[in-house]
């Protein structure tokens, strides 16, 4: 083979080799869970690029200024993004399937908005929590009531709470 | 500064006034173009023409009632989801206090929650900015640069604030909570930006009328202010100077 012929097909190679990671990604592409309404309240590029920005702002006017407005509100995009599939299951945060984890998982990047906001809308969110009940597990008992005094803090500390 | 604060309350009625006419045209019937006055339009920031408090008539608290409490729970989602702190460690946003005068055996119980101080010594002593007072004297603490170091919960003299240990589950979707970082009473922030008062004022039973009054300190014609001016109120540690929107009758 000569030199020449091995110039002349090194674009050829090049190029086959940029094709392949394209190839591949295209079908792995998350497939996001669908709103709820008819559009976003930004064009679908402006979202994807700057969602993060857009939600720090309005967290900051929320929480500091008392400004709600609803447009770049987290809740707000769970409102139309977090609902039940056709089993009328709800994806938690910890599924990919979760509207934010479905992205977040696929780019690794962490995300820990949901380590303290709820990940359920609030409309869906009105049932108050409930954990597992166990043998070991006898929080309830000692928080029927919360404490409300210091002796009932010390009782429960002690173990002599009903 | 008396003089200041008559100049302010003339402005803030001839407001109010004005406001009232306008609130009064209709477009057509039924249809105001004013929203009544109280709630705040969402896009509207808190303003420091309001100072929001809390008058608690300890004669009228019941020694064997822990409402404010559970209501204070059930609205803001703590007291249940924290299953590996001890009871030392576990949020307590709003406390029931008995206290007891040794010499006449006098009893009285009072509930006792972030008071709200006009200077607080949470603020002074955060060193990121996360523990901030809105402009309408709400204290809060802004958990998403909160770093957990505690040195509010030092700073405050009335207890009020808790360390969240654990990673937490099945957040109120008003309240957000989470390891790492410092909470308190937020005056049920979420409610009085609606135009509504807090979870603990709103269910309590007192017991011949309710305990707790909830408004606006600055506004001379809420009903808060106006008790204040017939009965007074006292300022628990009122020696340290903060100031707390938070006042006690019968103590």
């Amino acid at each position: 083979m000569s030199i020449r012929r091995v110039v002349a097909g090194l674009p050829l190679i090049m190029a086959g080799l940029l094709a392949l990671p394209l190839s591949t990604h295209a079908g792995d592409a998350p497939q996001v869970a669908k709103g709820k309404g008819d559009a976003c309240v930004e064009p679908t590029d402006v979202i994807r690029k700057n969602h993060m920005d857009l939600l720090k702002h309005q967290r900051d006017d929320t929480l500091r200024r008392g400004i709600r407005t609803k447009k770049h509100s987290l809740n707000e995009c769970l409102e139309c993004h977090v609902q039940p599939d056709e089993s009328g299951k709800v994806a938690r945060i910890d599924s990919p399937k979760h509207f934010c984890s479905t992205c977040h998982t696929y780019a690794a990047v962490k995300l820990d908005c949901f380590e303290c906001h709820s990940d359920l809308p609030k409309s869906m969110n009105k049932s108050a929590y409930k954990h597992k009940l166990t043998p070991d597990n006898k929080h309830h008992a000692s928080m029927q009531s919360a404490p409300v005094s210091r002796q009932m803090l010390d009782a429960i500390a002690n173990g002599e709470a009903k | 500064m008396s003089i200041n604060n008559q100049a302010d309350q003339s402005r803030r009625k001839f407001l109010g006034n004005s406001a009232a006419v306008v609130a009064g045209v209709t477009i057509a019937p039924g249809i105001l173009l004013h929203t009544p006055a109280q709630a705040r339009s969402l896009d509207q920031a808190a303003s420091s023409k309001q100072r929001w408090g809390i008058l608690i008539d300890t004669n009228q608290c019941d020694s064997g009632c822990d409402k404010c409490v559970t209501a204070c729970q059930t609205e803001n989602g703590w007291g249940k989801n924290e299953t590996k702190s001890n009871s030392e460690q576990q949020a307590q946003w709003i406390r029931k206090v008995e206290l007891k005068d040794p010499n006449t055996g006098h009893q009285q119980s009072l509930p006792v929650m972030c008071q709200h101080c006009e200077n607080p010594p949470c603020v002074d002593v955060c060193p990121t900015g996360a523990s901030m007072k809105r402009d309408d004297g709400i204290v809060l603490v802004d958990k998403h640069i909160c770093i957990g170091c505690r040195y509010c919960m030092m700073a405050c003299p009335y207890k009020a604030r808790s360390f969240i240990h654990e990673e937490l589950k099945g957040q109120a979707t008003v309240a957000p909570r989470g390891k790492g970082t410092v909470e308190s009473c937020t005056m049920c922030v979420q409610r009085v930006d609606a135009g509504g008062s807090p979870a603990c004022v709103e269910a309590c039973p007192g017991k011949n009328g309710k305990a707790m009054v909830f408004g606006d300190l600055n506004d001379a014609n809420s009903e808060i202010a106006k008790r204040l001016k017939q009965y007074g109120g006292k300022q628990i540690r009122a020696d340290l100077g903060l100031n707390p929107s938070v006042r006690y009758q019968g103590i």
